[in-house]
């Protein structure tokens, strides 16, 4: 085995009254590709956040080549050679993608003014080797999850780090671009990087990884080299206990049409797409990136207009481009992006979970803090949401928690038709099994629930009926029994008409 | 692609602009004689150079509620210096007022950094102490013209090939700072700042440090605006630039930078100081009553608001699509 290249060693750290991480050790060694898992909460982009120096350790020590490592910021991590990604994607809104990849190294010409053409040409090339298509002169607001990773991603690499950290990359990417990632890494690792990877998908991790260090609780619980490893024993590992059959899709009666969705078309983003989802059923809507899978979802709830077509809920239509009409006819969106779009990151914990039914909770006009405690005390335990006290703000919740109260959120306002887009994006093991248990008795209560989901083996789990996208028009329509991973990532490549 | 649309925003205050004048032109076609647009230069000068200061400010999501008061305190310091030092050169006495003004903009800067209280907090506190330390030296005393070199009072209304000095001191000031906000990395900071502060500091950018140093170029360009008050007017008593933050504050709304950060540019900014400017001028040519001039003012900036929203919904719809 190679020598360690960065170590922690006894680390700890506090948030106040929580302790996030308790003297935990990691071994990162150049040439090879570290992956740390542990269930939402258990301190790991806690880590990632003291490599990057964004969070000073209360107690132990950082080595880097054998030196001890203080860092005093980010700025300082990056000149160390230490590259991060963080979970939630930071970009600049406001900002070029291109700016946003090279914000404060940017190429120079004379006179140190910033020259914007090889700036350009530079993201372009990033680009290429990680084959995504996205216009380096595009400002960032508006990019999908995805594509915000995507260039986070690039960011990361321009930087030819030496140690590599990457928290949550693939969440909300597919397989082809999970792939194109996993073939950057590790011609990376190959040229001597050492990269810390992160993430709640075990095949992924198994595929990439030679070691795997477990957490729990802000503990290290164990480092082992791969092939000593199963996924039950990592999983028992960061649970500490048996994990309940995934996927636990219940046998529904399928009822009458309660979604229906004709000739839905946007300019360049959708074309032609139609669909019903009937009451009890669940629907995946599978795709590639930018296929259009969460453009047509927010077209159906009415945050985006469309140029043609027409939704109906319960035979009723609904109007073009309003909000407002559609949580009326009981239809319900957990957005992808939790950060711009599903929560209010100031707010409380319970004022969050209970945002959408405030009218409902309050007494004479007046929102009172023990039935909205009430309320989102239910759901907090039912998903297992790990906060410190429900009137914390949303902000300090880990990544996984924050997704836990976008569900609470939704799924409290008991809807007749339910959108999902990457549901468990973030979850782990314990929680993603709870929210398929909770999303397929939905379904048996009669709800209408369509899923977006980038995640194979949920969409193939946990779906009647598997509607695949490609280039913004719908290729397939599969059902459940002949629904394999080969048919829809054939339709979803656009290499089949099925 | 947003690059046109900021170009479409700008072209938008310049179109409204041409209108007016325009209008007011056949209304009266004394407004375009060459002393009105010479006074109509001139009265726009300095609200420029203090639009560009705010907009360096506001591009960081922050906001300097007392250039008013640092403009009145650098004025009749420039005429105090001069009656105790009547032969003081006026390059000099520039630096000298750029240099007060920074000081008091890195008053501000500090104690936002230190008291870690907002801007607008902060600096609506120092629009009232600026202003009571001006009271207090003033003591109710004014200077007059008589006390201050002829050489200096002249810059305030000459001309060059027919151009105001000041206006060129404003072009030079807005060039300059253009250029830096577009081509420098720390100029660049500024909007990333501006566009995400949570994420600047994950990312590392030195928010600390650049926002002092947007609020000492805010300063700077305050006290500059001073000493040129003090030429142009020649009269100074304590009272110099009262009121004048929410002119500038309106001109960098008009000019289209967004009041939360991030982006606008201080060409937009200084466009916006010009129209407005020419607003007060022309108004009263068309015979509105002034009660309306404050109203159509009110209503430029709804205006400009509610462009800016539609302009990005357009963008963002174009952006998704
Ligand atoms: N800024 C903060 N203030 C208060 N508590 C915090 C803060 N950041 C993290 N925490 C707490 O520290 C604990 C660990 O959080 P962390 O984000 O490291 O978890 P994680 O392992 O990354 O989880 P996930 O898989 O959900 O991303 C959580 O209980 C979280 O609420
Ligand atoms: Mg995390």
């Amino acid at each position: 085995m190679s020598a360690s290249l960065l170590t922690l060693d006894g680390v700890s750290k506090s948030f106040g009254a929580v302790a996030a991480l308790r003297d935990v050790r990691l071994e990162l060694a150049g040439g090879q590709v570290h992956g740390l898992v542990g269930e939402n909460g258990a301190g790991k982009s806690t880590l990632v956040k003291i490599l990057a120096g964004v969070h000073a350790p209360d107690a132990g020590t950082v080595t880097l080549d054998g030196q001890p490592l203080r860092l005093s910021g980010p700025a300082e991590a990056r000149a160390a050679g230490i590259a991060v990604i963080y979970q939630e994607p930071t970009l600049f809104p406001d900002l070029s993608v291109a700016e946003n990849i090279f914000m404060g190294r940017q190429p120079l010409r004379g006179l140190r003014r910033i020259d914007t053409a090889k700036m350009r040409t530079d993201a372009g090339e990033l680009f290429a080797r990680l084959g995504v298509h996205l216009d380096p002169d595009r400002p960032a607001r508006g990019l999908s999850i995805a594509d915000q990773q995507l260039v986070e991603i690039a960011k990361a690499i321009s930087l030819d780090a030496r140690v590599l950290v990457m928290d949550e990359p693939t969440a909300a990417l597919s397989g082809v671009e999970v792939e194109r990632l996993f073939a950057v890494t590790r011609a990376l690792r190959d040229a001597g990087a050492a990269v810390l990877f992160i993430s709640h998908r075990f095949d992924e991790v198994f595929a990439l990884c030679q070691r795997i260090t477990v957490m729990r609780d802000g503990r290290w619980v164990s480092t082992d080299p791969v092939d000593a490893l199963t996924v039950d024993v990592v999983v028992r590992r960061m649970v500490g206990r048996e994990v309940s059959a995934m996927y636990p899709k219940q046998d529904t009666t399928v009822g009458a049409p309660r979604l229906q969705v004709r000739g839905l078309s946007r300019d360049g983003a959708f074309a032609d797409v139609g669909f019903t989802v009937h009451s009890g059923e669940i629907v995946a809507l599978a795709g590639l990136v930018g296929a259009g899978r969460s453009e047509v979802c927010r077209a159906i709830f009415g945050i985006d207009r469309y140029d043609a077509g027409e939704v109906l809920v319960d035979g009723v239509r609904l109007s073009n481009g309003d909000t407002a009409a559609a949580i009326k006819a009981g239809v319900a969106l957990v957005p992808e992006d939790r950060r711009q779009q599903g929560l209010v990151m100031e707010l409380s914990v319970q004022r969050n979970a209970t945002l959408p039914r405030r009218w409902e909770l309050a007494r004479g006009g007046l929102l009172l803090g023990a039935s909205e405690r009430r309320a989102a005390a239910a759901w907090a335990q039912r998903l297992q949401v790990k906060a410190g006290r429900l009137t914390d703000a949303v902000s300090t919740l880990s990544g996984g928690n924050q997704q836990k109260v976008v569900l609470a959120k939704w799924l409290a306002t008991k809807p007749r038709v339910l959108i999902v887009d990457e549901p468990t994006r973030g979850i782990d093991v314990g929680t993603k099994a709870e929210v398929h248990r909770l999303l397929s008795q939905l379904a048996a209560e009669g709800v209408a629930v369509l899923m977006v989901s980038s995640e194979l083996p949920e969409v193939l789990g946990m779906a009647d009926r598997v509607l695949v996208m490609h280039e913004g028009r719908l290729t397939a329509d599969i059902p459940r029994q002949r629904a394999t991973e080969e048919s829809v990532m054939h339709a979803a490549t656009g290499q089949a008409d099925a | 692609m947003t690059h046109r649309v900021f170009v479409v925003r700008e072209l938008g205050i310049v179109l409204a602009l041409v209108l007016l004048v325009a209008v007011t032109a056949i209304v009266n076609p004394r407004f375009l004689s060459a002393q009105s647009v010479k006074d109509l230069l001139l009265g726009s000068a300095i609200l420029a150079i203090l639009a560009v200061g705010q907009a360096i400010v506001v591009i960081t999501r922050n906001v300097d509620l007392s250039v008013g008061s640092i403009l009145g305190l650098t004025a009749f310091a420039t005429g105090s210096v001069f009656v105790a030092a009547p032969g003081l050169p006026i390059p000099v006495m520039v630096l000298i007022g750029v240099a007060f003004g920074a000081a008091l903009g890195a008053v501000n800067g500090g104690l936002i950094a230190a008291a870690r209280v907002p801007a607008l907090v902060v600096t609506l506190g120092t629009l009232y102490v600026f202003r009571g330390l001006d009271y207090m030296w003033a003591q109710g005393r004014q200077i007059n013209a008589a006390d201050m070199p002829t050489g200096f009072l002249r810059m305030g209304t000459a001309t060059v090939a027919g151009v105001p000095v000041l206006t060129l001191f404003a072009v030079v000031v807005l060039v300059a700072v253009g250029y830096y906000l577009r081509n420098y990395r720390s100029g660049r900071e500024l909007y990333a700042i501006g566009s995400d502060p949570a994420a600047a500091r994950l990312y590392g950018i030195p928010s600390g440090r650049r926002v002092l140093a947007a609020f000492v170029a805010s300063g700077a360009l305050a006290g500059l605006a001073g000493v040129l008050h003090a030429a142009r007017f020649g009269t100074l008593d304590a009272n110099a630039g009262l009121g004048t933050e929410l002119n500038v504050v309106a001109a960098v709304v008009v000019g289209g930078v967004a009041i939360f950060g991030g982006s606008g540019s201080v060409y937009g900014a200084a466009l916006g100081a010009v129209l407005l400017t020419v607003i007060r001028a022309g108004l009263p040519v068309l015979g509105i009553n002034p009660f309306w001039q404050d109203a159509a003012v009110g209503a430029l900036i709804l205006a400009a608001i509610g462009l800016d929203r539609a302009l990005s919904a357009r963008i963002a719809r174009s952006l998704r699509g």
